[in-house]
């Protein structure tokens, strides 16, 4: 029992995962949570969904749609949302709050539009293997494999591509880097698309293994809180947080209480900031004067 | 005329929640958005105090109101104490709201997701027109005691307020608190006006309507929130938009606001009579030029 509980809980740390890389890298960049990334999944799932259903799509291509759909919805979030208050310095809360207007917007638009029916995916991995006596998803290993190989390919592409350098460049001093000449309009363009595919990539993920439906955004709230686990601005901790907390999620539901599953989330989360105010892997957040 | 006074009430209690939060968003500069679990909690409190057991009215809702600033010490201790910044604040509200509904959910005494029902109406139109005159009193007093000064100083740069003296954990603990209690009392309040309440009403969609009421009305103003609040909950009335376009218009002006107007609809300033006065004397001969 106790090994299927750390698989299961394992399997979901890795979508938590992939959530929470999205978010972090527009975090470390521009300095603030952009609640919008959320909507960005839910979206990755519905297109993804519809090529599946209207074009008869097998689900792999069907992802890689959603993800480029994903990637200029979260581009065109940018350009609407965040890029004039960002010409005019303003402060991170009204980027938040900027964000959660274009989370509110968009869940709310497909809730009227599209309604509030619940799609499913068709078949697809729905198989488990044995492994050591635990049953382990076939999907699972998939979105686990996956998520573990376009993470790799990001630490890779920050490391080594010009662009990536450009992209940490900017996440330490986005203003002086304008002043070397590069376009920062075009860098957040691709921080934006990336973390959009990483957004769809979930959000397919996320609507394979269970439904989808308008208010799945919220589920990012877990990507949220395994950032901050991990540590807001850390790429690994992002991904440490995610598994962090979808193993404590699974041991919770499994030896306490499924319902009071949110709730010791959250108390860990609160624990943890006692005692981390950084998180496992961030910096120090004091502001420097 | 029943409608109209129901639509009245509800703006008022709206109103009241509002003027919570705008105190703490507005005025202190912290960015919540979990503020319907205080409503939650001081709904349910005063629900289950008069239906089962009988208390009065009065005492009911100020019980609500201390069981929501308890709560608020739960949420704001640990994360004010440990300094988390804005974003990691927001998400902590966020959760703090969510694991709150829950709770109410998975408790006995709530009766659960069904809800509890049979309340006793005891919110009429004089009892909540009150109760928000005796708030925007309220509030105003603390905006203009060294509270609400030691609250605009942290928000407008808590490192320079702490480095002249001013103990900013313990002024945003105190706003939380405050804010929670008015909240609570909303939340008493809108309990015996519905005469049902149910866990799935204080989700983040209200904690979303607050905030955006303290967004469009503006941040540092009082009366703006108020107004918004009123004007969040009357429009929907007249224009009979269904309930889900509602939040997609929430969400637009959200953006549109950030965008264009960050200020809101009064800006730092309240609603005062005097333009309007300004204008009249103008009209009337009295007043030649605009000046003074």
């Amino acid at each position: 029992m106790f090994f299927q509980t750390l698989i299961t809980g394992i399997a979901i740390g890795g979508i938590y995962a992939l959530m929470a890389v999205g978010y972090s890298l527009v975090f470390s960049i521009l300095n603030f949570s952009n609640f919008a990334h959320g909507v960005v999944i839910m979206l990755g799932a519905y297109i993804g969904y519809y090529a599946c259903d209207w074009f008869g799509a097998p689900v792999l291509v069907s992802m890689v749609g959603a993800m480029l759909g994903t990637a200029i919805i979260a581009v065109l979030i940018e350009k609407l949302a965040y890029r004039p208050l960002r010409l005019k310095r303003a402060v991170p809360l009204y980027f938040m709050i900027s964000a959660m207007g274009a989370a509110i917007f968009l869940e709310n638009l497909v809730y009227v539009t599209v309604g509030a029916h619940f799609f499913s995916y068709p078949e697809f991995l729905q198989q488990s293997v044995q492994i050591a006596h635990s049953n382990i998803g076939l999907l699972d290993i998939g979105a686990l494999s996956l998520s573990a190989v376009a993470i790799t390919g990001l630490t890779i592409f920050l490391s080594k591509a010009k662009l990536g350098v450009a992209i940490r460049a900017a996440a330490r001093d986005m203003t002086v880097l304008g002043t070397l000449g590069v376009n920062i309009d075009m860098l957040l363009a691709v921080v934006f698309s990336i973390a959009g595919l990483f957004a769809g990539m979930a959000g397919v993920f996320l609507g394979i293994k269970y439904l989808v439906y308008p208010t799945m955004g919220w589920i990012t709230n877990k990507a949220y809180i395994a950032a901050v686990i991990g540590g807001i601005g850390s790429l690994p901790g992002s991904v440490v947080g995610g598994i962090v907390l979808g193993i404590v999620e699974s041991f919770v539901s499994v030896y306490v209480s499924t319902s009071l599953r949110d709730v010791f989330s959250f108390t860990f989360l609160i624990v943890l900031l006692l005692f981390r105010p950084s998180g496992l892997f961030g910096k120090t957040l004091e502001e420097k004067v | 005329m029943g409608y109209v006074i129901g639509v009245i009430i509800l703006s008022a209690v709206q109103a009241i929640a509002t003027t919570g939060l705008a105190l703490f968003t507005g005025f202190t500069g912290q960015f919540s958005l979990g503020h319907a679990a205080f409503m939650a909690l001081g709904a349910y409190t005063a629900a289950i105090l008069t239906h089962f057991y009988g208390v009065s009215f009065l005492f009911a809702i100020i019980a609500g109101a201390m069981v929501a600033t308890a709560s608020s010490f739960v949420i704001g201790v640990p994360t004010l104490k440990a300094k988390l910044r804005s974003d990691y604040f927001a998400i902590a509200t966020l959760g703090f709201g969510e694991a709150v509904r829950v709770l109410l959910e998975n408790l006995d005494i709530t009766q659960g997701a069904r809800g509890l029902p049979g309340i006793a109406r005891l919110t009429d139109l004089p009892v909540a027109l009150v109760a928000l005159a005796v708030t925007a009193w309220l509030a105003r007093d603390y905006i203009r005691s060294r509270y609400g000064w030691r609250a605009v100083a942290v928000r407008e740069d808590a490192i320079a307020a702490e480095m002249i003296g001013v103990n900013v954990f313990r002024t945003k603990l105190t706003s939380l608190a405050c804010s929670a209690a008015l909240c609570g009392v909303a939340g008493a309040l809108l309990a015996h006006y519905l005469m049902f309440i149910q866990p799935a009403m204080f989700t983040g969609v209200q904690s979303t309507a607050l905030i955006t009421a303290v967004v469009a009305g503006g941040i540092g103003s009082l009366t703006g929130p108020i107004l918004a609040a009123a004007a969040f909950v009357m429009l929907p009335e007249f224009l009979r938009l269904a309930n889900m376009w509602r939040l997609v218009i929430y969400g637009l002006m959200l953006i549109l606001i950030m965008v264009f107007r960050p200020a809101g609809l009064m800006g730092y300033r309240e609603f005062s009579l005097r333009p309007v006065l300004r204008l009249w004397q103008r009209f009337h001969g009295t007043r030649t030029t605009s000046a003074s």
